[in-house]
């Protein structure tokens, strides 16, 4: 099969690689990038473990080519926390709040929720909205109680 | 879990895609969204030799409002659609319709011509159109044409699309002012595919006295399906609960959806006609509103 050539922007670096078409986004960023923060769990669009930021918007990584991020802009976990290794805010309420067990969906979880919680205003934020944010993301630990107190926690923190 | 090798086209115009497609239509798939297409591939359900991947086919990325229609072009995202203050207004069905699609991450993903030209029974999209009178523009290097749903839902993931031809816009008709609208649907879990579904669309006379339906249902057969005996017994009638309640009855008199794990055959037809009384009750509501 052809090779093609592309060129992601990952996290403000760019990464530059001859690859097969059939390469999945998530394996290019986990085994080309050698990003391993972000998790495949089911790899068939089903779990949200996977989920990156394609310019700006979570999308799974497991249904996307890595030739169709070629040109484009990809945020995984990775770029959440600051230089100095301080967490996001919502990474910190996801400690806090103990919204994590064995941490494999964490990533997915975050990257879903980023952009939910900078959008969000809190004054309006109930729970029924968190969880239909969330609902394309599966844990099989904590159960979501507490990834949706992580939420309202950071909403409140990044608004205040 | 891998997909197989493919050949990849990434054409930048609907004439380089229509050329592909002339040339290899017979061993290609059209790649858009991705969100059902991906899957097949990574479950090796799908093996095409070759994928033409539209998502750089800019022109087919629009919406337009204007001569009486919703032009939506193949390649807008659910999550476009969604957000778009226009489409609300014109076509409130839709919005109200999108929202019940997959998740977030499906719907930055996923666009309205995928999602018909996939064409699964239990898909919301699909069901929304045929509801709303909806005309697919289809085109190959043969030319083009317009079909509707009856014409274009062939059965089960299949559609009456010809190997060399690509879905390219869908062309809803605005409803009328002071139409009311539905989509109501039932699925175990938010974002899972529904067990049951309705869309409907319901105006009134000066009289209260329904003079337009419209109803379709998700997941009662191999297509969406109108429910035109419910449709025309409605006309004529005040839209009060009785009126619902035989509407929905006939509505799902002819339907035999297939049972599957999550649900027997006899409770989908249950459900569905229970979610058509709902959707009734719902879109009437607000046509009176309109009125």
């Amino acid at each position: 099969m052809t090779r093609r050539e592309v060129e992601v922007e990952i996290n403000g670096g760019i990464v530059r690689r001859t690859v097969e078409p059939r390469l999945l986004l998530s394996d290019f960023i986990r085994h080309e990038a050698r990003l391993t923060g972000t998790h495949v769990g089911c790899e068939h669009g089903v779990c949200g473990a996977c989920t990156v930021q394609l310019d700006g918007e979570p999308v799974r990584s497991c249904l996307l080519f890595a030739v169709q991020a070629n040109g484009r802009r990809i945020r995984t976990v990775e770029a959440l926390a600051g230089p100095g290794g301080e967490l996001h805010p919502l990474q910190q309420a996801f400690h806090e709040t103990h919204a994590l067990q064995c941490g494999f969906c964490t990533p997915g979880f975050l990257m879903t929720l980023e952009p939910f919680v900078r959008d969000a205003d809190p004054a309006t934020l109930d729970e029924a909205t968190i969880r239909e944010a969330l609902a394309g993301n599966l844990c099989r630990c904590t159960g979501y109680q507490n990834i949706v107190k992580a939420v309202q926690l950071a909403a409140e923190r990044i608004h205040a | 879990m891998k997909p197989p090798p493919f050949e990849y086209d990434d054409p930048g115009t609907v004439e380089e895609a229509l050329a592909l497609l002339a040339e290899h239509g017979d061993d290609a798939k059209v790649l858009a969204g991705g969100q059902s297409l991906v899957p097949l591939l990574n479950f090796r359900l799908a093996r095409p030799e070759r994928l033409i991947d539209v998502n750089n086919v800019g022109e087919l990325d629009y919406l337009r409002v204007g001569d009486g229609a919703l032009r939506i072009g193949a390649l807008v995202r659910h999550s476009a659609l969604e957000r778009s203050d226009e489409v609300a207004a014109a076509v409130p069905l839709l919005r109200e319709t999108v929202r019940f699609v997959g998740h977030v991450q499906i719907r930055n993903r996923g666009t309205v011509g995928g999602s018909i030209a996939h064409a699964d029974p239990a898909a919301e999209l699909p069901v929304a159109m045929a509801a709303l009178d909806a005309r697919f523009h289809v085109r190959s290097s043969r030319g083009e044409r317009v079909v509707g749903a009856d014409e274009l839902f062939v059965t089960h993931l299949t559609t009456s699309l010809e190997p060399d031809e690509l879905l390219t816009e869908i062309e809803v008709p605005l409803p009328e002012p002071g139409t009311g609208w539905a989509f109501v649907e039932f699925a175990r879990r938010h974002g899972d595919f529904a067990l049951g579904g309705v869309a409907a669309l319901l105006r009134l006379d000066d009289r209260g006295h329904c003079e337009r339906a419209a109803i379709a249902l998700l997941s009662a057969a191999p297509t969406p399906v109108r429910a035109r005996e419910a449709e025309g017994f409605l006309l004529g009638r005040p839209l009060d609960e009785q009126t619902g309640r035989e509407a929905a009855a006939l509505a799902v008199a002819d339907i035999r959806p297939s049972g599957d794990i999550h649900g027997s055959s006899e409770y989908r037809h249950g459900l569905i006609e229970a979610l058509t009384r709902r959707a009734l009750s719902a879109a009437a509501d607000r046509a009176k509103e309109a009125a």
